[in-house]
C-alpha cells in the first residue's frame, strides 16, 4: 500500500496573491489545509522603535507608510491619541475635513480590496475598474496634501491647510490631445469640493458596475460563499474588528458606538452580514462605500457653508501663521521652539482607536512629557484578522486560502508595522 | 460619557477590591494595575464577570520603562498593558501588570482567555523578551529569523547591531557589524513644568 503523507508548501512571500510579504507555510493533507502559519515581518521597518527617536509630529509620515492604502485614517488615529493627551480641541472645520478624508479614503481601500481580491480568485476586469475611481480619489488626495499616496495632511490640533481653490488639470501630450483632456477636464474647473462632490454623484452608478461584474457572478460566489465562515463568539475572540466583524452580525461600529469627530452629526447606516463568509464581507464593503458616499457628501454640504481656522490656534502644538511670525516676537519663539524641539506632550498614556476601513486602529501613546513619544504602540487590525488565518483555512481547499486572504484585507505595512 | 467611567471604575472597584494595584482614570481611559500573581486572575474575571464582560482583548503592548522621564527609573521595568473592549457594555479598560523580574521578566499568558492574545504575546515577547507561561507557541514573530536580542528594549541601539549585505566575493549574504553612525537630529527634552510659562504668552 502506498505511503500517504502531509505535504508542507511555502506560499509565499513572493505570491502574487499573498498581498505584499506573506510567508505562509501550508501543510496539506492532498489539496486541503491541515494547519497553516503565517510567518509575518518581511516589512518590519520598526515604526514604533523609529517614533521614540523622533518628536511627535515628525512621526506623522510614518503613520502614512504603516497601511498604506489608507493612509489618512492612520494619521488620523495618531493625531487623536496626541490631541488626547494635550487635551487640544480641534476646530470643527477640521473635524468636517478629517472626517470626509477619512471616508475618502475607505472608498479608496474598499476599492483596492475589492478589485484585487476579485483578481485574487478569477474576476480579472474588477482590478481596471475600481482602480479607475481610485485615481479621481488620489486627485482629490494630490489637490489637498500634493502627494498622491503619503499625505501627511493631518496635524496634531487639526490638519495641515484649508481645501484647496483648484484642482489639478491634465495637459494635452502626444498621448492625449485636445479633446480627450478637456473631457478630462471637465469636472475640474471648480474647487476640490466640487470635484469631490461630482464624483459623489458619479459613484454610486460606479457601484452598480461594480455590483453586476461581482454580486450575482456565478464564479464570484462559488468563490466566496461559505468560505472562511465565522460565527460571532469566534470573531470577537479573535479580536476580529471593521468588516471581519460586522460580515458575521455583530453592529459594531466605532463611528456609531463611540463617535469621535462629527460622526454623531452624519447621517448613515452600518451594513452588517449573516453567515460571516467571505461573501458577505464582501457585501458589506459594497454597502460601506455607499454609505461613505453618502457623508461624503454631508460633509462637502456642512464645508461650502461654514469656512473657519482648520487647525488650533494655540501655539504650542500648531506653529503660527508666517505673516504673525514676521510681525510678532512672540510668534517668532513659538515658531522657533516648535521647529527645533517639537511639541511637549505632557506626561500619561492614551488610546486613540477609530473605525479605520480595515477595522479598528489604535495608538497607545505613553508619554513622559517629553517632546518625542516614550513608547507607541500601533495596534493594526490586520495583525489580529490573520492571527486567526490558522483556524479560517483549516479544512478548506488550497485555492480558498487566497480568498480568505484577500477577504481579510491584508497590508503588510501595518501589520509588519 | 464620564457618568459611564464612573461607573465602571466602582465596578471594577466592587469586583477587585485590593487586587487592584491602582486604578486611573485619565484621558477619558480606565487603566487598572495588578501584580504579576493576580495578571491571569484578573484577566478571566474581567471576561466572565456579568458586569464587566470584557470578550475582546484588542492589543497587547510590552513597555520598557527604563528610561522613562530620562531619569533612571527606580520600579520594576518590563510591563504589559492590555488593551480590551466589552461590545455588550460599550466600554474599555487598559489592565496593566509589571514583571517581577527585571532580568528575566515573566507573565502568566491569557491566550486560554483571548484567543488573540496568542500573536500579541509573541510580539511583545519578541520586542521586549517578557516571556510568557501557558503560552502555546511563543515564537519570535516580527524580527529575523535567528535574530539575537530584543530590538525595543530601550538599551537596544535603534540601527541595532549587525547589519545585512549581499558579498559579490562570497556569492552570498553576509552579516557583519553595523557602520552606521547612530545620530540625533533633535535631543529628547524633558521639560520642568510650567517651561515657557511666563505669564503673558
Amino acid at each position: 500500500m502506498a505511503e500517504i503523507r502531509n505535504y508542507t508548501i511555502n506560499f509565499g512571500p513572493q505570491h502574487p496573491s499573498a498581498h505584499g510579504v506573506l510567508r505562509m507555510v501550508l501543510e496539506l493533507d492532498g489539496e486541503v489545509v491541515e494547519r497553516a502559519d503565517p510567518h509575518i515581518g518581511l516589512l518590519h521597518r520598526g515604526t514604533e522603535k523609529l517614533a521614540e527617536t523622533r518628536t511627535w509630529v515628525q512621526s506623522v509620515p510614518y503613520m502614512d507608510r504603516l497601511d498604506y492604502v489608507s493612509m489618512m485614517c492612520n494619521e488620523h488615529a495618531y493625531c487623536m491619541a496626541i490631541e488626547r493627551l494635550l487635551g487640544v480641541q480641534v476646530p470643527e472645520r477640521a473635524q468636517y475635513i478629517r472626517v470626509m478624508f477619512d471616508e475618502v479614503t475607505r472608498i479608496l481601500n474598499h476599492l483596492l480590496n475589492i478589485g484585487t481580491h476579485g483578481l485574487d480568485i478569477g474576476a480579472m476586469t474588477m482590478v481596471l475598474y475600481t482602480f479607475r475611481e481610485r485615481e479621481d480619489l488620489m486627485d482629490v488626495y494630490e489637490a489637498v496634501s500634493g502627494a498622491r499616496m503619503h499625505a501627511a495632511y493631518y496635524r496634531p490640533g487639526g490638519v495641515y491647510r484649508d481645501l484647496p481653490d483648484r484642482m489639478p488639470k491634465y495637459e494635452v501630450n502626444k498621448f492625449r490631445n485636445d479633446k480627450v483632456v478637456r473631457d478630462l477636464n471637465a469636472a475640474r474647473d471648480g474647487s476640490l469640493l466640487d470635484f469631490l462632490e461630482d464624483f459623489t454623484n458619479r459613484f454610486p452608478a460606479y457601484c452598480d458596475e461594480y455590483e453586476t461584474l461581482l454580486t450575482d457572478n456565478r464564479i464570484w460566489k462559488q468563490r466566496t460563499v461559505g468560505i472562511g465562515v465565522v460565527s460571532p463568539e469566534q470573531a470577537l475572540a479573535w479580536g476580529f474588528t471593521g468588516p471581519m466583524l460586522r460580515g458575521s452580525g455583530v453592529a459594531w461600529d466605532l463611528r456609531k458606538k463611540q463617535p469621535y469627530e462629527v460622526y454623531d452629526r452624519m447621517d448613515f447606516d452600518i451594513p452588517i452580514g449573516k453567515n460571516g463568509d467571505c461573501y458577505d464581507r464582501y457585501l458589506c464593503r459594497m454597502e460601506e462605500m455607499r454609505q461613505s458616499n453618502r457623508i461624503i457628501k454631508q460633509c462637502i454640504d456642512w464645508l461650502r457653508k461654514n469656512p473657519g481656522p482648520v487647525i488650533t490656534d494655540n501655539h504650542k502644538v500648531a506653529p503660527p501663521s508666517r505673516e504673525d511670525m514676521k510681525a510678532n516676537m512672540e510668534e517668532l519663539i513659538h515658531h522657533f521652539k516648535l521647529f527645533t524641539e517639537g511639541i511637549h506632550v505632557p506626561k500619561g498614556e492614551a488610546y486613540a482607536a477609530i473605525e479605520h476601513p480595515k477595522g479598528e486602529f489604535g495608538v497607545y501613546a505613553v508619554s513622559d512629557g517629553a517632546n518625542k513619544p516614550y513608547r507607541l504602540k500601533l495596534r493594526a487590525p490586520g495583525f489580529a484578522h490573520l492571527a486567526a488565518m490558522d483556524d479560517m483555512a483549516r479544512g478548506h481547499m488550497i485555492a480558498d486560502v487566497v480568498a480568505i486572504i484577500g477577504t481579510m484585507d491584508v497590508v503588510f505595512g501595518e501589520i509588519d508595522r | 460619557m464620564s457618568a459611564k467611567l464612573e461607573r465602571l471604575s466602582q465596578t471594577l472597584r466592587n469586583v477587585f477590591g485590593e487586587t487592584l494595584q491602582s486604578l486611573v482614570l485619565d484621558c477619558g481611559e480606565v487603566t487598572i494595575e495588578v501584580t504579576a500573581a493576580d495578571y491571569l486572575k484578573v484577566a478571566r474575571t474581567l471576561r466572565d464577570h456579568v458586569d464587566l464582560h470584557f470578550e475582546q482583548l484588542v492589543d497587547i503592548s510590552g513597555l520598557d520603562f527604563s528610561t522613562y522621564g530620562n531619569s533612571p527609573w527606580k520600579g520594576k521595568r518590563f510591563a504589559s498593558a492590555a488593551h480590551l473592549l466589552s461590545v455588550r457594555h460599550n466600554w474599555r479598560v487598559r489592565l496593566r501588570a509589571f514583571a517581577d523580574d527585571d532580568a528575566f521578566p515573566v507573565l502568566d499568558s491569557v491566550c486560554d482567555v483571548w484567543p488573540s492574545a496568542n500573536w500579541n504575546e509573541r510580539e511583545a515577547f519578541d520586542l521586549y523578551g517578557i516571556m510568557y507561561v501557558g503560552h502555546p507557541d511563543l515564537r519570535r514573530i516580527l524580527t529575523d529569523y535567528g535574530f539575537v536580542g530584543h530590538p525595543f528594549r530601550k538599551d537596544f541601539p535603534v540601527s541595532g547591531y549587525v547589519e545585512m549585505r549581499y558579498d559579490p566575493e562570497q556569492g552570498r549574504v553576509v552579516y557583519q557589524p553595523v557602520t552606521i553612525e547612530p545620530r540625533e537630529n533633535t535631543p529628547r527634552i524633558v521639560r520642568e513644568e510650567n517651561y515657557g510659562d511666563v505669564g503673558h504668552g
